[in-house]
């Protein structure tokens, strides 16, 4: 057969297939709606992973370093004293703000407070920061209110966190044990864990829950991200301290990956059985739209045309209900997950984190590829079948 | 009489006009689970260039599956069918889609329109497998269209059409690649008295005025009236039959009048 007769051959069947696409109808919806069960649910998921990195690692830089003890996995299990931040300032590569190194020790201790529309308590991370804090975060804006005095029992409160837990509105109090604070702002980071935090004072912090002059952790801005190294090899072989440095980035990426792993899983769990279901909707599609038309179909190849273009007519069939269905799911998932808010994520060292899902191209892309993968197998034994058939046995059926 | 052989069918008869159609001891056998089903048991046949032959025969005889092996549906069991010369037998698959493609215009009992194409674009069907220019295409449409008749209904949808018309459109279809033969299996099998009369008239115009060989088999005696010659199949055998439903000895009849 010479291809040009072979392309015409596909696009009078394949036409013919979708120009009677609108008669069958009744039948072609099942196989679309299984489809876009499948994408919707798996671009949600994925755009929920999508979300929750952006936010953990989206504000992390590779030209700051995160310090803690060695050996410690987060800041709740790492000390830091005074000679530990000394050496800091001294190290070199860091860099320096008008008010000397941009050295922040920082506290970090775990309040708990009632989640808006569950009621239930959820961890909150409370943060005790100091200049140098403010210094590093370039981003750092206070949107309602001021900023907290320092030696004044004043909290300010993360755009995130503000909106996901009870109580943490401006001129609320906040009253932990015999402490009681009093929230003056409400602050935003350019996204990223902090706008899920609260912060005030570290000498407050530090009394109040009486850790002496000690901190959990250090964040160091480096004068370039090429300093880490010298920076990290200096404090690994400085025998008056005992710390370990991670680039922010890689700390980051660290403390997101075991929840995007966790929500990857579970979602592909989700997808790949409701993807089983979409298949046998889409083979039981084809099959009844390949019977419906064995008739016309035993014409067609009576009057000369091949087996080849048949099956190709289907699988194009099948796959243009896969880009249906995709398109259809993707844009369900779309309009109601993109920018979801949501900050039901409970990990030990995160705490709770606000997070919006991510609709993001790449997951259409994913999306659509997983329904062209599932119209295939669905059209790919029905077109075969459609195709070897004999024409004589197709013509004498009434 | 075991075979309908008049013309004779031996090879190297180089000085005699070559046979339209020529079906030596053919078999054709299906299987019903295991059991063999023989329908056709060497069997021979002649067609003349231009000749219009009715097959008639019980119901299940094989008319259907002898004309689909003249066709090039179907593949014999054993024998030979040269049909306009080429041993279509011996053909591959692929090669024989193509050479019904060329050389055999179908009609159904059914038209066997698709319902979703205009009368026009149903006539083009086969044309998609030549490579016409879109012109030419257009051309041989309207021709076709013309030659049944319906040239102002080439816009219509197949259930917008009478079962005629639709009869009509399924006989410009089989004959727009211009095949030097038409097979119909029961062409007016759908229709009342008058319009398979008409269907008839205009397999009788095709055969006479555009030189057409044609095979049809019918169920109807009016029908098969009108062929040239008719032949009877039955127990796997074929006769001669004359219009009075009488059995004759094999006669030969002449070819009809050729374009
Ligand atoms: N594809 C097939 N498979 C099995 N049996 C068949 C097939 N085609 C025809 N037959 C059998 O062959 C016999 C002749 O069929 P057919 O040629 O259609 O008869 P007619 O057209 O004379 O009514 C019937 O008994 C039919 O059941
Ligand atoms: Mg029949």
């Amino acid at each position: 057969m010479r291809l040009g007769s072979f392309i015409r051959q596909c696009q009078a069947v394949t036409r013919y297939n979708l120009e009677t696409i609108w008669e069958r109808r009744a039948v072609s919806v099942v196989a679309i709606f299984g489809i876009a069960g499948v994408v919707g649910v798996m671009v949600a998921v994925l755009s929920m992973a999508a979300g929750f990195r952006a936010v953990v690692t989206g504000q992390a830089r590779d030209d700051v370093a995160v310090v803690l003890r060695s050996g410690a996995t987060g800041a709740s299990d790492s000390i830091l004293n005074h000679q530990d931040i000394q050496v800091l300032w001294e190290a070199p590569g860091v860099a320096r703000g008008p008010d000397g190194p941009l050295v922040s020790p920082e506290l970090f201790v775990i309040i708990d407070r009632k989640k808006i529309g569950a009621g239930t308590d959820a961890n909150v991370p409370l943060r005790g920061v100091e200049a140098a804090g403010f210094a590093l975060r370039e981003q750092f804006e206070i949107v309602e209110g001021r900023n907290f005095e320092p030696g004044r029992n004043e909290v300010i409160v993360g755009d995130g966190a503000a909106g996901a837990f009870e109580g943490l509105q401006v001129g609320d109090r906040i009253d932990v044990g015999r402490a009681s604070w009093e929230v003056v702002g409400r602050f935003t980071t350019g996204g990223g864990v902090a706008e899920s935090e609260i912060w005030t004072d570290n000498r407050i912090l530090q009394q109040m829950y009486q850790r002496g002059n000690s901190w959990n952790v250090a964040l160091v801005r480096l004068r370039d991200a090429e300093a880490f190294e010298g920076f990290e090899a200096a404090l690994t072989d400085d025998p008056r301290v005992s710390l370990g440095a991670q680039r922010q980035t890689t700390h980051m990426a660290a403390q997101s990956e075991p929840i995007e792993v966790f929500i990857s899983v579970v979602g592909w769990i989700i997808v790949v059985m409701m993807s089983a279901g979409a298949v046998f909707a889409a083979l039981n599609t084809m099959y009844a739209a390949v019977s419906s038309r064995s008739r016309e179909i035993a014409t067609l190849r009576a009057l000369g045309f091949s087996r080849l273009p048949v099956v190709v007519s289907v699988m194009i069939e099948s796959l243009v209900f896969g880009l249906i269905g995709a398109a259809a799911g993707g844009a369900a998932s779309w309009f109601l997950f993109d920018g979801f808010r949501a900050a039901t994520i409970n990990w030990a060292s995160f705490s709770q984190v606000a997070f919006a899902f991510q609709v993001t191209p790449e997951l259409l892309v994913q999306g659509t590829t997983l329904a062209l993968v599932i119209g295939a197998i669905g059209g790919f034994l029905p077109a075969v079948g459609a195709a070897r058939r004999s024409v004589v046995g197709a013509l004498r059926e009434q | 009489m075991s075979e309908a052989d008049p013309a004779g069918t031996a090879a190297g008869n180089g000085a005699a006009a070559e046979a339209m159609v020529d079906v030596r001891g053919v078999s054709r056998t299906f299987h019903r689970g295991r059991t063999p089903v023989p329908v056709l048991r060497d069997l021979s046949l002649r067609m003349e260039k231009g000749e219009f032959l009715a097959l008639m025969g019980p119901s299940g005889s094989g008319k259907s599956t002898l004309l689909n092996l003249i066709a090039g549906l179907d593949r014999p069991t054993g024998g030979e069918v040269i049909v306009g010369g080429s041993a279509i037998h011996r053909l591959s698959e692929r090669k024989l889609a193509g050479w019904r493609a060329r050389n055999v215009g179908f009609v159904f009992q059914f038209s066997n329109l698709l319902g979703a194409l205009s009368a026009e674009r149903n006539v083009a069907v086969p044309l998609l497998l030549t490579s016409f220019s879109a012109r030419e295409r257009r051309r041989r449409v309207d021709i076709a269209l013309e030659i049944v008749g319906l040239s102002a209904r080439g816009k219509h949808r197949p259930r917008e059409l009478s079962g005629g018309e639709q009869q009509r459109v399924g006989i410009a279809r089989a004959l727009v690649n211009d095949p030097a033969l038409l097979v119909c299996d029961e062409p007016t099998g759908d229709l009342d008295r008058t319009t398979s009369a008409e269907i008839l008239d205009l397999l009788v115009a095709l055969n006479r005025d555009h030189g057409k060989t044609i095979l049809m088999v019918t169920h109807d005696p009016v029908a098969a009236e009108r062929a040239s010659r008719t032949l009877h199949l039955e127990d796997g055998r074929l006769a001669e039959c004359g219009h009075d439903g009488t059995i004759e000895v094999p006669v030969h009849e002449p070819a009809g009048a050729a374009v």
